[in-house]
C-alpha cells in the first residue's frame, strides 16, 4: 500500500501497541525454533548437561558432520532419498494446484446441475479424520496397481480436498463483471481460468503451494511403499537417527533443522511473490 | 447465453414440472455445461477413489465387526452402543476432545484472524518477517521440542529455570501429572495454531479490493475497527468459512501432539482424545469396525459444529 490511496489512519498508540504485541508474540513463537537450532549445534556432552543451558558454550557442527557420515553408511545411496523427495514434492505440488484450480473454477463461477452437492462433498470430506480410511485406501491403491510405485505418492495429491475449497472461496470473490467481460471478448472457460482467474488469485494459489510443498516434503513412505529405493528423505532420516536413539540425539536435531530449510526457503520465496497482486485491477481500468 | 440459463432455472423453481420434463431440462443443462464437468473430472475421479470410497467403506464397516483378517460381520448398532455404554475410556476421550476443541478452536481462529489482520497492514519487509516467524512452527513441525522443555526431571528447561528462581523445590512431572497434562497440550496446540487458517486469511486479505477501503475512508470510516467491521469482514465471508472448517478439522482431530508429548497411553488417559482412541483400535487392536464407528461419531460432531458456525457466519457471506 505505498500508493496514494487514501486510507483510514491508524493512531500512533495503535501502531506502537500493535508492534509491541507482535514482537512479544514473535519471541514466544520463535523460542522453540531457536532451541532446535541451538540443540543441533551443541556438542554431545552439553546436550545432557545439568543444569541445562539454553545456549551452547562450544558451538560445533559435529552433529551435522556425524549425520553426513551416517548417510553414507545407508544401504541405498542417500542421494536416492533426496531425489525421491524432491521429485514427489514438485510433482505433487504441481498436479495438486492444477487439478484444484480446474475443479474450483466451475464450482465458484458457473451454474450447472450437481454443483452444490459436489462442493458439499468436498467440504464434508475435510471433516472426516483419516485414521480409519487407510485400509480402504490401500485396497483402492492395490486395485489400481500403484502400491509400491511413485504414483502412490503423487496421484492422491490430485484429489487433495483442501485446495479446491481454498481456491473456490477465493475465486468466488472475483467480480462477475470481470469474467463476463472476458466472455464477451470471446474467451472460453479454459482461457478465462488460466489468464484471468488464476492471476488475480495469485496470493491464494501460492499459499496453497506452500501447504502442498510442506505436506509433500514431509511425506513419509507410509504403508504404501516398501521398496527401499522408493522411500523418502523423512523416512530415511528417521530410520538412521532412531537406530541409535539417545546416542544419536544430536544427529536427530541436526536432521530436523536440515529438513526445515527447504520448506522455509520455499515459503519465503512464495510469500515475497504474493505481495499485493492487484486482484481488481481488471475492472478498475 | 447466461440469461436463457437463468430463465430456465427460474422456470424450474416456479412451475411444477413433471419428473420427465425436469429430467430432460437437467440433461439439457448438463450438456450445455459439458466444459464444466470436463474441468472437474480429474479431481472428481481421484477424489472418489481416494476419499469418497474409503469414507463410504468406513461408514459401512462401522456397522460390522472387522479384524482385517476375517470377513466383516454385520452387527447393527452394537459398535455405537458399546461406545457410549461400555467404553469408559471413550467417554474420557470425548470429554477431553470437547474441552480441547471448545478452547483451542475459537482461540486459534481469533488469533489467526487478528494476526493476519495486523500483519496485512505492515510495511512489506516487516510483514514478511512476522509471517515467517509466526508460521515457522507449523512449517518446521518440531513440537517434540516441548518434550525437552517440559521434561519431568531436573534436566527439563522449565523445571530448571523455575528451580533456579526458587519457585519450585523439586521438579514437576509436567507431562505425567494429570493436573497439567491436557493444559500443556492445549498450550502447544495454540503455539502451532497460526497455520493453515492464518496463511489463508493473509491471502484473503491481500485479495481485497483496496478501492473499497478508500471509499470507506471518504465516507467517514473513522478508525481501523470500523474499517474491519464495515469494509473488510463483509468481503471475507468465503475465507472466514474456509478458516472455520479448517479450524474445526484441526481442533477436533487433535491427537498427534498429545501422543508425542504425553506418550501413549497417557497417564490416566488424561491426554486421551478421540483421534487417539481411533488409532488405538484401528492400528493397535485391529478392531476396525469399532474404530470406524468412533470415526463416524467424530465426523457427526464436526458436521454439527460446522452447521452451527455456518449460521454464525451467515451474516458475512453473500450466498
Amino acid at each position: 500500500m505505498s500508493t496514494k490511496l487514501r486510507r483510514t489512519k491508524a493512531s500512533v498508540v495503535g501502531d506502537v501497541s500493535t508492534y509491541l504485541l507482535l514482537a512479544l508474540y514473535a519471541a514466544f513463537m520463535s523460542l522453540p525454533l531457536i532451541y532446535a537450532i541451538v540443540q543441533s549445534l551443541k556438542p554431545y556432552n552439553e546436550l545432557f548437561l545439568f543444569p541445562p543451558r539454553f545456549f551452547t558454550r562450544n558451538p560445533t557442527l559435529m552433529n551435522f558432520r556425524k549425520l553426513f557420515d551416517l548417510t553414507s553408511t545407508s544401504w541405498v545411496p542417500f542421494s536416492r532419498y533426496v531425489f525421491n523427495t524432491v521429485l514427489n514434492t514438485i510433482l505433487g505440488t504441481v498436479v495438486h494446484i492444477i487439478s484444484a484450480a480446474m475443479c474450483a473454477y466451475p464450482l465458484a463461477k458457473n451454474k450447472f446441475p450437481g454443483k452444490k452437492t459436489m462442493f458439499n462433498l468436498v467440504v464434508w470430506s475435510l471433516l472426516f479424520t483419516g485414521g480409519v480410511t487407510e485400509i480402504p485406501v490401500y485396497l483402492v491403491m492395490s486395485y489400481l496397481g500403484i502400491v509400491d510405485t511413485y504414483f502412490a505418492y503423487w496421484l492422491p495429491e490430485i484429489a487433495a480436498t483442501m485446495g479446491v475449497f481454498l481456491l473456490k472461496q477465493n475465486m468466488a470473490e472475483i467480480p462477475d463483471a470481470m469474467i463476463e467481460a472476458a466472455r464477451i471478448d470471446g474467451a472460453g472457460d479454459w482461457k478465462i481460468l488460466w489468464s484471468i482467474v488464476m492471476p488475480s488469485i495469485k496470493p491464494a494459489w501460492l499459499t496453497l503451494a506452500i501447504f502442498s510443498f510442506q505436506r509433500n516434503w514431509n511425506a513419509t513412505a507410509g504403508s504404501y511403499i516398501y521398496t527401499e529405493t522408493l522411500k523418502t528423505l523423512p523416512t530415511a532420516l528417521s530410520q538412521i537417527t532412531a537406530a541409535g536413539s539417545v546416542a544419536r540425539a544430536g544427529e536427530a536435531y541436526a536432521a530436523s533443522v536440515l529438513m526445515m530449510i527447504p520448506p522455509i526457503i520455499f515459503f519465503i520465496f512464495a510469500q515475497s511473490s504474493t505481495v499485493k497482486t492487484m486482484a481488481h485491477a481488471g475492472i478498475k481500468g | 447465453m447466461a440469461t436463457s440459463k437463468q430463465r430456465e432455472v427460474e422456470l424450474l423453481k416456479k412451475k411444477k414440472l413433471s419428473f420427465s420434463e425436469k429430467a430432460a431440462l437437467t440433461w439439457r443443462q448438463m450438456k450445455e455445461n459439458k466444459i464444466n464437468y470436463l474441468m472437474i473430472l480429474p479431481f472428481m475421479v481421484f477424489f472418489t477413489l481416494f476419499t469418497i470410497i474409503p469414507i463410504a467403506a468406513s461408514v459401512v464397516l462401522s456397522f460390522t465387526r472387522y479384524d482385517i483378517l476375517n470377513t466383516p460381520v454385520f452387527i447393527g448398532w452394537d459398535n455405537y452402543l458399546r461406545m457410549f455404554l461400555e467404553d469408559s475410556v471413550f467417554l474420557i476421550a470425548l470429554k477431553n476432545t470437547l474441552k480441547f476443541a471448545i478452547i483451542t478452536g475459537p482461540v486459534s481462529y481469533l488469533l489467526c484472524f487478528i494476526f493476519a489482520w495486523f500483519i496485512n497492514d505492515l510495511p512489506s519487509i516487516a510483514r514478511a518477517f512476522f509471517t515467517v516467524v509466526f508460521y515457522a512452527p507449523t512449517l518446521a513441525n518440531i513440537y517434540f521440542i516441548f518434550q525437552y522443555l517440559f521434561s519431568s526431571d531436573m534436566y527439563g528447561l522449565i523445571n530448571s529455570v523455575l528451580m533456579n528462581m526458587g519457585v519450585l523445590d523439586e521438579p514437576v512431572a509436567w507431562l505425567k501429572d494429570t493436573k497439567y497434562m491436557l493444559n500443556i497440550v492445549i498450550i502447544v496446540q495454540l503455539w502451532c495454531s497460526l497455520g493453515t487458517s492464518f496463511l489463508s486469511f493473509i491471502a484473503g486479505l491481500q485479495n481485497l479490493d483496496p478501492s473499497l477501503a478508500e471509499a470507506g475512508a471518504i465516507d467517514g470510516v473513522r478508525n481501523r475497527f470500523q474499517e474491519l467491521f464495515y469494509i473488510t469482514l463483509p468481503q471475507m465471508g468465503g475465507m472466514l468459512m474456509f478458516g472455520a472448517v479448517m479450524q474445526i478439522a484441526s481442533s477436533f482431530a487433535v491427537g498427534g501432539i498429545s501422543s508425542a508429548l504425553l506418550g501413549f497411553p497417557s497417564v490416566d488417559y488424561a491426554g486421551h482424545t478421540i483421534t487417539l482412541h481411533i488409532s488405538d483400535f484401528g492400528h493397535t487392536r485391529f478392531e476396525l469396525g469399532y474404530a470406524s464407528a468412533i470415526a463416524v461419531v467424530l465426523f457427526a460432531l464436526m458436521i454439527v459444529t460446522k452447521v452451527l458456525i455456518n449460521k454464525l457466519l451467515a451474516r458475512f457471506s453473500h450466498d
